[in-house]
């Protein structure tokens, strides 16, 4: 029985989300609506008397003071157009699922599988708008067709033909699960054919040594006697694609490499990660004893302090998010907490960090198909991130929003999490983790469905227009957080032996890793619960459906892991046996459905061989005549408008960055707490002093001179971003994640042989960077086909590599912000400054790119970094402000305008590598440097403590509101706090 | 007489529980951090505790509405266990999220006596946006609030996005007024209130009516407000630490004191 409950408010007073809509139809679509209700509509499937149905109404579903509703009568009335959205079956629908619980209790009914609430949203618009300009609102901004359905129905159409009918939304696939047998043709062409239409992203060589591998003939012999078909099944070929695909497999940083450089020099590289990730690790490694678990695990772990250890991941998830950019990003926050979850033996997540690289969102030319425009992606990668990290009680404590219009093609989407967890738990190292042939496989939290399918494969593929809609998934933060909590009660009781996360390629992937523990497994792929009927095994294996976990459990805590879960609310199912028999085993309903070889799963993908040619490339001067006399004060102030440098405060303001009540350096600082921090510092122990400090460094546009220097300053970026707030050098992990275009060279990327040696240079650049600084990387991943069609309109994104630092500081009450505190107050530049424009932001202004790249210093800014760490011990600082993108101008803005305190300071006193232009000076971006403020009686210790590292006083903070940049008699800059904040803030206040 | 026990309750999505425990804990109570399911199936009796907690977070997810589905499970769940605690005169607080959940439970500003009424409730923000920021609050004077006692003035984060007062009738507002049950409003920073309507932004961070942030029970032992006193009752919380200095504790930490103290004393 279906019926249609519908909500709406009593005043238009309160309906504020329909005001939002309104906006966003008259500002993003400029479509001339007059006024916008919203209305949202529960259908329940289920039998309910009319009694019932009332109640349901008036005591859950609507709010008495401010709300009206309706039972299966239309609320909608005096509209122009009204258009109803809702997810199509087996999308993931929140909302209904916790009112399908709400109507449980309140009707004091137990519901059965198949009692479902679906929710819809229906907007009624008032205005002149025509029905292609309402099917225009319908799917650019209320629904996506992907995930969604919608109808738009006009005001002449509703009159004569009120209402709309309530639909089920019941998942029926008309299919009896079936398994086959793939015949892998001998022909090349067939065999590669058949790769591409079963979407498993595998190579012909790839291809060719899984049919080689099930030819010989002791494996069919032994096929032939569990009555398995001499090819593989559709289980064992899903299972072999997912756990080869290059999400999983990293195959492009395990290849081997044959680079030549610009004086034709040629070398191989066998493996970049083995060469130089894992390389440096292993050389800063006897200065690191605190290292626990690196690369091995689903995050890095690295000792806190006195008991307890901290773990960090990031992620990219960024072919979902340019799909479905809600459900994308959401899935990807609450995935890399995951991976903190199931990390060591589950840590806690403590804190999330995200940074969003996007084209602009005020772009203005056509949108290429199948890609949503850059200002909806932005809206709605945020909210997932918002929704995933606030709903989560993560708070989201650091991060960016780059923008370039090269992203257009493919935003990238990163997300991160630190966790916490003791040192030892009952005993043992935490994040020490084993299997024992015997122990139960089980699975917890969310069920199984169509989502997801091909995810791992499909990220490993450009996108196109044909992309699959199945690779799409919603996250349930809801669900997932009922199951950490239930985790770590778990946890704490000893009652399991092992835990990982379900990503990426599902049970395939996280059992098959388990499953390396022990030695094998017995996988009884029909007692894991579905979402619905109808899919085949194979799906079942590889699915990617959200919030589960996978666990061994040694059978004598089977009961009491089974007790705990039910009363936590969180559905668990053992799935079978680890065993130790070098097998992947898989039944269906006792039959024997894969039969894998697990050295060949894991170990039998041919390696790839790539080629590497860097040519550096020579890009235009930005010529005489525009740097000629220009107007300092109007390029110094629009640079502060610019995308890139302009305040995020009213994105970053909708993130719960205080929740778990441990933040010490929070995003914002400064007199009016809008200042942007340089890094977070949190305390995860409420009763300790000891803190985690987390930053980040990303500078995209400097690989168009040179993907060396753009990594460089990455790492140095981060670094800096770590001291400024008083991290020390030395103590500090980082992480890699580099998302790249496709750098193999093929018809579709002819240009692969520079794009692999960009990836081989910030490679080598990571390696050299980490070494001078001690500074080890812990976990990384890489996303390499970042791309977009094919051919001539080929979008690419330029090669990015996002450094996130983590690190322990033992007094977190010696932190120190970036906002000018005291009228008075000296200030200092620390660092040399250099003629280094090329790629700035202040070229970008000018529509130029030139040559001089950011060079990095590291052996002077490690010198720099440890003066200044001492000097923040002593208290000797009032603010420490990093320069970054815009130079030291946009730092010196910055830090009089959070602390709401003008300056004065003159250039001439800088210390500059040659006599600098004034433009150099001011906008250049030389690493390595601060803007920091000094009390005038610190001001000799300080400088005696510094002594040594460039470092000059510019000038002093101000009591007025005057910001006033001299080059000794010559005023460059005359602004005010205000004219600042008037240019600085607005930008992205969309 | 002993430290009294704090029922913190957590489940299905709250997430400030620990904090909130540890809050109490400092304010020399014995928090326990106690599972919503554990009290339905009988494993625990919120009636063995001397205060109950309602902490903040996203209970089942803010859906249909925010604390909607949470007060409607305590309702039909532990009905009569709460109206128990009522008559028990057992202080309860319900912070953001657990002020929601209170307010659409009927518990607050409550009835005479305590009944399952819904007569005022919180809900889009005006920006209806979330957000997260420092506000300037202000306790009404002669409130009966067991837990204000003492406090003028305190500076707190919100974070939600269904924070906006709104009470069911004029006439009801007057008679909270009156009554002092509108025990805490959201100030500008100079101890002034906010102007009205959209200016009133974001000093008052949700439009809420006559810039209500807390409301308490007539008898002054139930307690709701949208900002997080647990959240600040550190001294390095406050964000302007770095600028101003460390205090000895948060502003919030008094709040829980009180409660404490209101206990111990008898």
């Amino acid at each position: 029985m279906l019926n249609r409950i519908e909500v709406a408010q009593k005043s238009p007073s309160t309906d504020s989300p329909a005001h939002r809509i309104l906006k966003a139809i008259r500002e993003d679509l400029r479509l001339p609506a007059e006024d916008a209700t919203l209305i949202r509509v529960y259908t329940l499937e289920m039998d309910l008397s009319s009694n019932e149905l009332d109640r349901a109404g008036k005591e859950l579903f609507h709010d008495p003071i401010t709300e009206t509703y309706s039972l299966n009568k239309p609320l909608a009335s005096n509209f122009d157009w009204l258009i109803e959205a809702g997810y199509k079956p087996g999308v993931t629908d929140n909302v209904g699922r916790s009112a399908r619980e709400g109507v449980a209790d309140c009707l004091g009914k137990k519901l059965s599988d198949g009692d479902q609430v679906y929710t819809s949203r229906q907007v009624l618009l008032r205005g002149s708008l025509n029905r292609e300009q309402a099917i225009r609102i319908a799917t650019t901004l209320l629904a996506n067709d992907l995930i969604e359905t919608w109808q738009v129905i006009s005001r002449e159409e509703w009159e004569k033909s009120p209402g709309i009918p309530a639909v089920s939304r019941k998942v029926v696939v008309p299919h009896k699960p079936e398994v086959r047998e793939i015949v892998l043709p001998e022909n090349p062409e067939a065999l590669q054919k058949l790769s591409d239409e079963m979407l498993l992203s595998l190579t012909l060589e790839e291809m060719q040594a899984i049919r080689a591998h099930f030819a010989e003939p002791v494996r069919r012999a032994d096929r032939q006697k569990l009555g398995l078909p001499p090819f593989p099944t559709d289980v064992e070929l899903e299972m072999i694609a997912q756990t080869w695909s290059e999400h999983c497999k990293h195959k492009i940083f395990a290849a081997d490499v044959e680079y030549t450089d610009e004086k034709g020099e040629t070398r191989i590289i066998h493996s970049l990660f083995k060469t130089f990730i894992k390389a440096v690790t292993d050389a800063v490694r006897p200065k690191a004893p605190w290292l626990k678990s690196v690369f091995t695990d689903n995050a890095g772990i690295i000792a806190f302090c006195d008991g307890w250890d901290i773990a960090m991941k990031a992620e990219t998830h960024n072919s979902p998010s340019a799909l479905d950019p809600y459900g994308g990003a959401m899935t990807g926050i609450v995935g890399v907490n995951r991976d903190i979850l199931g990390c060591g033996m589950g840590c806690k997540p403590i804190f999330n960090t995200d940074v969003f690289c996007f084209a602009s969102p005020f772009y203005d030319k056509p949108v290429p198909e199948k890609l949503h425009h850059p200002k909806r992606l932005f809206k709605e990668v945020h909210r997932g991130v918002k929704d995933g990290g606030n709903e989560s009680g993560i708070p989201t404590v650091n991060g960016s929003i780059v923008f370039d219009d090269r992203y257009l093609g493919k935003p990238l989407v990163f997300c991160g999490t630190g966790g916490l967890i003791p040192s030892e738990i009952n005993g043992k190292p935490s994040w020490e983790k084993s299997i024992e042939s015997g122990d139960r496989i089980v699975m917890a939290g969310g069920r199984i469905g169509k989502d997801g399918i091909h995810g791992a494969t499909f990220s490993s593929a450009a996108l196109t227009e044909a992309s699959p809609v199945s690779a799409v998934q919603i996250g349930d933060p809801i669900t997932q957080k009922k199951m950490l909590d239930f985790m770590l009660e778990a946890r704490e009781q000893g009652l399991y032996r092992f835990v990982t996360d379900n990503g990426a390629g599902g049970l395939s992937s996280s059992l098959g890793e388990m499953a390396r523990e022990s030695g094998g497994c017995k996988l009884h792929l029909d007692r894991a619960p579905l979402k619905y009927a109808g899919l085949d095994p194979w799906e079942i294996l590889v699915s990617e459906a959200q919030e589960r976990m996978s666990f061994a459990v040694p059978p004598q805590d089977w009961e009491a892991f089974k007790d705990l879960a039910a009363r936590r609310d969180v559905e668990i199912s053992d799935l079978g046996t680890f065993t130790n028999t070098g097998l992947f085993e898989c039944f269906y309903q006792e039959r024997p459905v894969c039969s894998m070889d697990m050295n060949f799963l894991h170990d039998g993908n041919p390696k790839l061989y790539i080629k590497a040619q860097w040519t550096a490339t020579r890009h235009l001067e930005p010529p005489a005549s525009i740097l000629a006399g220009r107007d300092l004060k109007t390029d110094a102030l629009t640079l502060l408008s610019s995308l890139n440098i302009c305040s995020k405060e009213s994105w970053v303001r909708q993130y719960d960055h205080e929740v778990q009540g441990q933040s010490v350096v929070k995003p914002f600082t400064g007199a009016r707490n809008d200042g942007p921090s340089d890094a977070a510092v949190v305390r995860p122990l409420y009763d300790r002093k000891d803190g985690v400090v987390v930053s980040h460094g990303l500078v995209p546009r400097y690989s168009d001179i040179d993907a060396y220097h753009m990594a460089a300053c990455a790492v140095d970026e981060a670094m800096r971003n770590a001291v400024a707030v008083g991290a020390e050098p030395g103590k500090l992990a980082a992480l890699d994640n580099f998302c790249w275009p496709d750098p193999v060279e093929s018809p579709s990327t002819p240009d692969g042989q520079y794009k692999m040696a960009q990836l081989v240079r910030a490679n080598q650049a990571l390696y050299d960077l980490c070494l001078a600084y001690d500074l080890p990387l812990i976990s990384g991943k890489d996303s390499m086909k970042n791309d977009y069609g094919r051919g001539k309109n080929r979008i690419s994104v330029p090669p990015t590599l996002l450094v996130t630092i983590i690190g322990p500081v033992a007094d977190s009450t010696k932190s120190v912000t970036m906002d000018f505190k005291n009228p008075g107050d000296k200030i200092y530049v620390l660092g040399l400054t250099c003629d280094e424009l090329g790629a700035s932001e202040y070229y970008h202004m000018l529509e130029a790119i030139g040559n001089t790249v950011p060079k990095v210093d590291a052996a002077a800014n490690l010198n720099l970094y440890r003066k200044l760490f001492e000097a923040i011990q002593k208290n000797l600082l009032r603010s420490v402000h990093d320069c970054s993108d815009g130079g030291l101008w946009v730092s010196l803005a910055e830090s009089s305008l959070a602390g709401r305190l003008g300056c004065e300071v003159d250039l001439s006193k800088m210390i500059q590598d040659g006599g600098l232009s004034d433009i150099a000076l001011l906008f250049s971006e030389s690493q390595g440097r601060f803007v920091v403020s000094v009390s005038p009686q610190n001001a000799k210790a300080f400088e005696s403590a510094l002594q040594g590292s460039a470092m000059a006083c510019i000038g002093d903070v101000i009591s007025e509101n005057t910001i006033q940049v001299n080059r000794a008699d010559k005023v460059l800059i005359q602004t005010t706090v205000e004219e600042v904040l008037e240019k600085w803030q607005p930008p992205l206040n969309l | 007489m002993t430290a009294p026990r704090i029922a913190v309750l957590t489940g299905y999505g709250i997430n400030s529980d620990a904090e909130l425990a540890h809050s109490f804990n400092l304010a020399g109570g014995k928090a326990e951090r106690v599972h919503l399911h554990d009290c339905i199936d009988g494993h625990v009796r919120l009636e063995d505790f001397d205060i109950l907690a309602v902490p903040g977070g996203f209970s089942f997810g803010d859906h249909i509405a925010s604390g909607k589905v949470f007060a409607n499970r305590l309702r039909y769940k532990l009905g009569d266990q709460l109206l128990r605690l009522r008559e028990k005169k057992i202080p309860i607080i319900g912070i953001c999220n657990g002020f929601q959940v209170l307010v659409k439970l009927g518990l607050l500003p409550g009835t005479e006596p305590a009944s399952f009424t819904q007569t005022c409730t919180l809900t889009y923000n005006d920006s209806s946006r979330y957000e997260d920021r420092w506000c300037y609050l202000r306790t009404e004077t002669g409130t009966p609030s067991i837990w204000l006692k003492g406090i003028e003035r305190l500076y707190l984060p919100v974070r939600h996005g269904e924070g906006k007062f709104i009470p069911g009738s004029a006439e009801l507002l007057k008679s909270l007024e009156a009554s002092k049950q509108t025990c805490l409003r959201y100030y500008l920073e100079d101890g002034s209130l906010p102007p009205e309507g959209p200016d009133g932004f974001p000093a008052n961070p949700n439009g809420s009516t006559a810039h209500v942030a807390g409301l308490c029970s007539s008898d002054g032992l139930v307690f709701g407000l949208m900002p997080h006193p647990e959240a600040h009752v550190l001294a390095t919380q406050h964000p302007r630490w770095h600028r101003d200095g460390l205090k000895i504790e948060g502003d919030g930490l008094q709040i829980f004191r009180n409660a404490v103290n209101y206990l111990l004393r008898g």
